[in-house]
């Protein structure tokens, strides 16, 4: 065991996939020479040299097509998208494409690429830094969906990713690089140092795609959450001193119904969290499952508790950021309503 | 209002009713345009991108520096290639008027496009065909009958009754699953190439894509990333004049010509008369030797003519000059190159219609056998529950559920 921030953890995954299979290979703006601008493949390119890991022009669409296009020939591609804010121009190859290649070949080409990319807020990245695009793939048919809200998480889920045979937008939220955040920005940031998810094993494991986790026990209300909204809810449930249940999705594609149900029909209430804006967002889909699953075990209406139906402002990133008191005034009203 | 604020709309020089015009296509007599060692700086193939090369002059003979000297039996094998290929496009049209098939998109005209460029690859070279490139899969030997049944979305359906009829595949053939969106396997086809040097293969990969579509960015990044890494890659424009109703000049603007693409980027670009077996051959194998010795990517422009609609949902008659495809200054691959072979004494009229029959029995035969795994209108059909299949390697659990409520819809 190693303490990593999810950084270290993110590198050390691509580490020991590059280590087991040579067809494991990194692409993308930055990540050669340079190590990536938020240093996730430092080291790599020295390491494994560049026919493996390698620079990329500035050209989103490029970067997936290309990536496509060596996991048709046999390659394993980690392709990096800079910010999720940059994936729009590659859109057409992830969706038509990428998705779509074992389906309309009936299985004869695959594509196993995982396209990584930091997402979310909380860094000053302004509208167009800030981002988190999970719904607008999780529409998509024939793509899985990762966001990990810890180092040991990471590491796991993204070997799981590139070992995967189906293609992963694996989701980083950037302000969990370093440490965990409780959604408290006047606080002073805290490391993954001692944090018991900061404890990373060095060698090869994974953490499988598709299962949930409960990250909190709890039997009075469910969380169902996922990347940095676990901190957030985590940090709500002790303040409200609420018995409540915390679930990290993990997986967006493949969801884990059978986790979310079996705790809301335990807690009977249910609020779900994340931080990317609220309408049509992937809430909508948990709302609509634990409604259709649960509706005879619900005591209360399900709250969503999201970021606003705005672009990501700048100037107003904390008042935007869904953050402990949005949560807890969600949390008091399904638990107030009976 | 002054001329110069009003915005220039590209235009055909001929709509219907007009007498065809194609002053605007750049010829070169056969055999005039030098031939430049494969392993030539860019600077000095720079001219191939606007000259045009051409081996078959107008009396049929082979001329000049591009002649790549095929023996008989070679063109004998392309000519009939192209004669199947033209064949099964007609029968298919036919099928689709007598509603079989649902949809079809012919490459009459263009069969040297796909044929001569084939031929002149390694069977382990990888294609990334548009869909207009049926003579891939005759050359590559699909079988007849398997294409067919693509067509038909029937029981034996390549696609499990998932892609428009043309969007073929073959993974054992090295074709490449065709997409309807258009040039997105012209970058992917880099990728490929990329990856073949990666893992030190020394197989090429080969895209086509329409003069229409090379103004999608995927072409651009394509370009780029095929110069950046020198990827070994040949990457094929298919200029027929048309993207369904809208001329060339709307994707071509004041360029010189799309050839000319190649040497902005630092590749060579060789544009060349697409109706010339001979001609698109030694253009690739050109092509094709300079890649294989690590210099990278070319660009090709094949300047042809689609004699036939965009697809069976056209009617070109709408836009263009009914008259045009005679007018068409290259020519038609097929007859050339059967004049070319006459001309050899190494072919004739009895041998070609021999060939004509033999090939419309084989594609009327194959025809009959493919309607026996169903069609459109009769069955069997194949299983719409395995519609939920392919999506991920696994099926999930939500799939599974939808799987389940469809087959207790279906009763």
């Amino acid at each position: 065991m190693a303490q990593m921030n999810m950084i270290q953890a993110l590198n050390s995954a691509m580490d020991v996939a590059m280590g087991r299979d040579p067809a494991v290979v990194v692409l993308g703006e930055d990540v050669g020479f340079f190590g990536g601008v938020f240093r996730v493949t430092d080291g790599l390119q020295k390491k494994y040299g560049e026919q493996r890991v390698f620079d990329t022009p500035i050209a989103e669409g490029g970067i997936v097509a290309a990536a496509i296009g060596m996991a048709v020939n046999g390659l394993k591609p980690v392709a990096e998208i800079q910010f999720a804010d940059y994936v729009y121009p590659a859109y057409d190859q992830i969706v038509s494409e990428l998705a779509r290649i074992r389906y309309r070949s009936a299985g004869e080409f695959t594509a196993p690429v995982t396209v990584r990319m930091p997402c979310g807020g909380g860094i000053r990245g302004g509208q167009t830094h800030s981002q988190s695009p999970e719904a607008v793939f999780a529409h998509v048919c024939g793509i899985k969906i990762v966001m990990p809200s810890n180092p040991h998480d990471a590491k796991g889920l993204l070997i799981a990713a590139i070992e995967d045979p189906d293609p992963v937008i694996f989701l980083e939220p950037k302000r969990l690089y370093n440490g965990p955040f409780d959604g408290d920005p006047h606080k002073p940031a805290v490391s993954w140092n001692g944090h018991p998810q900061g404890e990373v094993p060095e060698d090869h494991y994974s953490v499988p795609l598709g299962k949930a986790q409960i990250v909190r026990s709890g039997h009075a209300v469910t969380i169902v959450t996922y990347g940095t909204l676990v901190h957030v809810a985590l940090a709500a449930a002790e303040k409200l001193g609420l018995d409540a249940e915390v679930i990290d999705l993990r997986s967006i594609v493949p969801l884990d119904v059978e986790t979310v149900v079996a705790s809301v029909k335990k807690t009977g209430r249910c609020v779900i969290a994340h931080e990317a804006t609220r309408f049509a967002g992937f809430g909508a889909e948990l709302s609509a499952t634990v409604q259709e699953e649960c509706f005879w075990h619900l005591e209360a209406p399900i709250a969503r508790v999201a970021g606003w139906d705005t672009p990501y402002p700048l100037a107003f990133e904390w008042e935007y950021f869904p953050g402990q008191a949005r949560l807890a005034a969600a949390l008091k009203a399904v638990m107030e309503s009976r | 209002m002054s001329p110069v604020s009003r915005l220039h709309v590209p235009h055909p020089p001929a709509r219907p009713g007009d007498t065809p015009d194609f002053s605007y296509v750049r010829l070169c007599p056969a055999g005039s345009v030098k031939r430049p060692d494969p392993t030539a700086a860019v600077p000095e193939t720079e001219f191939l991108s606007r000259e045009l090369v051409r081996v078959l002059d107008d009396s049929h003979k082979a001329q000049g520096p591009w002649n790549p000297g095929l023996d008989a039996d070679t063109l004998r094998a392309g000519l009939r290639n192209m004669q199947l290929t033209r064949i099964y496009d007609e029968r298919m049209l036919r099928a689709h008027r007598q509603g079989r098939i649902s949809f079809y998109m012919q490459s009459t005209g263009e069969e040297a496009v796909a044929t001569a460029a084939g031929m002149a690859l390694d069977p382990k070279d990888m294609l990334f065909p548009s869909y207009r490139c049926q003579g891939l899969h005759f050359l590559r030997g699909v079988r007849t009958v398997k294409l067919m049944c693509q067509l038909l979305s029937n029981t034996q359906d390549m696609c499990k009754g998932r892609q428009l009829p043309v969007l073929y595949h073959s993974a054992e053939k090295r074709l490449f699953s065709i997409s309807g969106n258009l040039a997105t396997q012209v970058p992917q086809a880099v990728g490929w190439a990329m990856a073949a040097t990666i893992k030190g293969e020394p197989h090429l990969a080969a895209a086509w894509t329409g003069e229409g579509s090379t103004a999608e960015g995927d072409v651009h990044h394509a370009f780029v990333f095929a110069s950046a890494y020198r990827a070994p890659v040949i990457l094929n424009i298919v200029n027929n004049q048309w993207a369904i109703s809208t001329f060339q000049g709307i994707a071509a603007g004041d360029s010189p010509s799309f050839a000319a693409r190649g040497p902005a980027f630092g590749m060579p670009g060789i544009r060349v008369d697409g109706n010339d077996f001979l001609a698109v051959y030694a253009v690739t194998r050109w092509a094709a030797e300079r890649a294989r010795k690590g210099l990278g990517a070319t660009v090709v422009e094949l300047v042809t003519y689609r004699a036939g609609a965009h697809s069976t949902s056209d009617d070109p008659s709408r836009y263009r000059p009914k008259a045009e495809a005679s007018a068409w200054p290259l020519g038609d691959p097929l007859q050339r190159l059967k004049q070319h072979l006459i001309g050899l004494k190494e072919w004739s009229e009895e041998r070609h219609q021999a060939l004509h029959k033999e090939l419309t029995t084989h594609v009327n035969d194959a025809w009959k056998e493919a309607c026996e795994f169903g069609t459109l209108s009769e069955p069997p059909r194949p299983d719409p529950l395995t519609m939920f299949e392919d999506v991920f390697a696994q099926m999930p659990q939500h799939l599974q559920r939808q799987q389940a409520q469809l087959a207790k819809e279906l009763g």
